[in-house]
């Protein structure tokens, strides 16, 4: 799968707080939380979403709390992918259990604010159009790649569950 | 090539029985609160999934934004009530004998030691206190484990934490775990365990080691981690009387860590972390020009019952300044059942505390204690992002409930000591 959108640059330690306040966290719709993604660090952050855009920030993106409601709100704001130097560990299996494409990125500070990229998820390439450039990222466990594929958790445990029963047939 | 304890928990669960990189493993207890569990019941739903796997060992603690601040609030409590009525959930908690659910599942005996517990709250990691295996996780992981009682993980480094020296008067596990994350940073740890051991944590009571467990994912930690031993079996037995026996475990003398780390703590000073990273720590001392309009005694870090005796220990006979709001929230219902058994209620009150029922409240800025714009506040909670608890132009400092019980008395940061020796 290939993603082109424009960046988005955030800095290091990006907080789950940050990402959606947990003054709405007694929703869980995803356009709602969209519409407040990253609400206390740039207000008008929604506002300067093209549907498919990408999120670059620094280190430990995602640290503080266990609200799935911060991958939801990305997800809802149209955010198509996050790069980002390091993740927060419960956000980073957030991502994966949801379906919200993540990619490490070691080079992620070298990506301008603005720029255009295309990405393809399944080598993990980061073409950057306005700066003529390619960064890898880190390749993804085999097994967390099988639950990327399934497109999240829920339809991973299904066949599984489908798969085992079968294994005891 | 020994292993560590986190390890020894990990295999003993591994559906495989063996330590892979990825391990499927079975867990004893997964729970989420009334802000996480909602979102798991939708997706359990969503999916189709017909029965959970065992209802005993599931738990909806309602913490969050309780009594319900509002309808939204109120409809999610409402949700997980009917639906833990629907599938035999034993552990449905609304605000009736609980309290915030890292201070009240080790309290009900609900934890015990070398269980590998999930729960979607990233301070599931308090549990480490009793030398389980407790990891924060996302709903959909609850979801899933919810029908299925098992969640994946990515096998963990450890990182051993050895504290020696004798603590200091006013010292405790808060001081401690803020000074460790002042020295590695929000990401010092991520993705590993925090094995918390040496001297110091050996005489440490059982509150203090919720405290540092507690505050691990602070420093991007998997989890804490503290081998149990005679206080924490004696902890166990107390909380649940049905337990005769508590089997201790230890890491091995020639397990693999990735980082051993010694601390003196002789001499160390109280701690406190300053906007807007918890890892943004100074000495009390050098912080006391910062002017307070709000103080908070509570959490599921410093919620418990030694800490409000702490506290109390610091404000018996004194007066909170005039200008400053501050709130006290006992952690469960236990916790204020015993405060009140022992009078500390009524000495917050004479000091000008206001005590709240039990509820995570203000550490996330829910209610009961939501700050404006410019408004300082000291508490015992555990982060200090910007708007945590409130206004994006608020701040908050965190430190150990002696502290800021000084801080309510004087209006700004204080170290007890000032407070003890003027009277």
């Amino acid at each position: 799968m290939v993603i082109k959108g424009k960046v988005h640059k955030f800095g290091d330690n990006i907080n789950t707080d940050d990402i959606i306040a947990a003054k709405y966290l007694d929703s869980c719709d995803e356009e709602f939380l969209g519409a407040k993604c990253m609400e206390n660090v740039d207000p008008d952050f929604r506002k300067k979403i093209k549907k498919g855009d990408i999120i670059v920030a620094g280190k430990n993106f995602g640290c503080g709390s266990s609200r799935e409601h911060a991958p939801l709100s990305i997800k809802g704001a149209g955010i198509s992918l996050v790069i980002a130097k390091s993740f927060a560990r419960i956000f980073y299996r957030n991502s994966i259990n949801l379906g919200l494409p993540i990619l490490v990125c070691e080079d992620a500070s070298k990506i301008g604010k603005a720029d255009v990229l295309e990405v393809d998820l399944k080598n993990g390439l980061i073409k950057d159009l306005t700066k003529h450039k390619i960064f890898s990222s880190e390749k993804f466990p085999l097994f967390m790649q099988d639950i990327i594929r399934k497109k999240g958790l829920i339809r991973w445990i299904k066949t599984r569950a489908e798969k085992e029963k079968n294994e005891r047939v | 090539m020994g292993l560590t304890l986190i390890e020894k928990i990990l295999k003993k669960h591994s559906q495989s029985g063996k330590l892979e990189d990825f391990i499927y493993a079975k867990v004893d207890f997964c729970f989420g609160n009334d802000i996480t569990a909602p979102l798991a019941v939708k997706e359990f739903l969503k999916a189709g999934f017909k029965k959970v796997f065992d209802g005993k060992r599931i738990g909806f603690i309602c913490d969050h934004f309780v009594p319900a601040r509002d309808l939204k609030a109120a409809n999610n409590v409402k949700l997980l009530k009917e639906f833990a009525a629907k599938f035999n959930i034993k552990h449905f908690y609304d605000i009736d004998k609980c309290g915030i659910e890292h201070a009240f599942l080790p309290e009900a005996g609900l934890v015990k030691p070398l269980d590998l517990v999930i729960g979607a709250d990233s301070h599931t990691c308090t549990y480490g206190a009793l030398g389980a295996a407790s990891f924060g996780v996302g709903s959909t992981d609850l979801a899933a484990a919810m029908r299925e009682g098992r969640c994946w993980f990515r096998l963990p480094k450890t990182i051993k934490f050895v504290y020696k020296g004798k603590l200091p008067l006013w010292i405790g596990g808060k001081d401690l775990i803020l000074h460790t994350i002042g020295k590695i940073g929000v990401d010092g740890a991520l993705y590993q365990v925090m094995e918390f051991c040496g001297p110091t944590i050996e005489k440490l009571g059982m509150d203090d080691r919720f405290t540092m467990c507690n505050m691990a994912i602070e420093a991007g930690a998997k989890t804490g981690i503290i081998e149990p031993d005679k206080k924490t079996a004696g902890y166990v037995k107390k909380m649940n009387p049905k337990i005769k026996e508590v089997k201790l475990l230890k890491s091995d003398k020639d397990a693999r860590y990735s980082q051993v780390i010694e601390i003196d703590v002789c001499g160390l000073e109280p701690q406190v972390a300053c906007p807007h990273l918890p890892s943004n720590v100074k000495a009390v001392t050098k912080l006391k020009k910062v002017k307070l309009d709000q103080v908070v005694i509570g959490s599921c870090t410093n919620g418990r019952i030694t800490d409000l005796e702490a506290a109390v220990g610091v404000i018996r006979g004194k007066k909170v300044k005039k200008g400053v709001r501050a709130i006290v929230i006992p952690a469960t219902h236990k916790v204020y059942k015993e405060a009140e058994e022992k009078g500390m209620l009524k000495t917050f009150c004479e000091a000008g505390f206001i005590v709240s029922s039990p509820t995570c409240g203000p550490c996330l800025g829910g209610h009961t204690g939501v700050l404006d714009k410019g408004e300082v506040a000291l508490a015992t909670t555990n982060r200090n992002f910007i708007a945590r608890m409130g206004h994006p132009e608020s701040f908050v400092y965190l430190s150990s409930p002696a502290v800021a019980a000084a801080s309510a008395v004087t209006g700004r940061i204080t170290h007890p000591d000032e407070v003890i020796k003027n009277c």
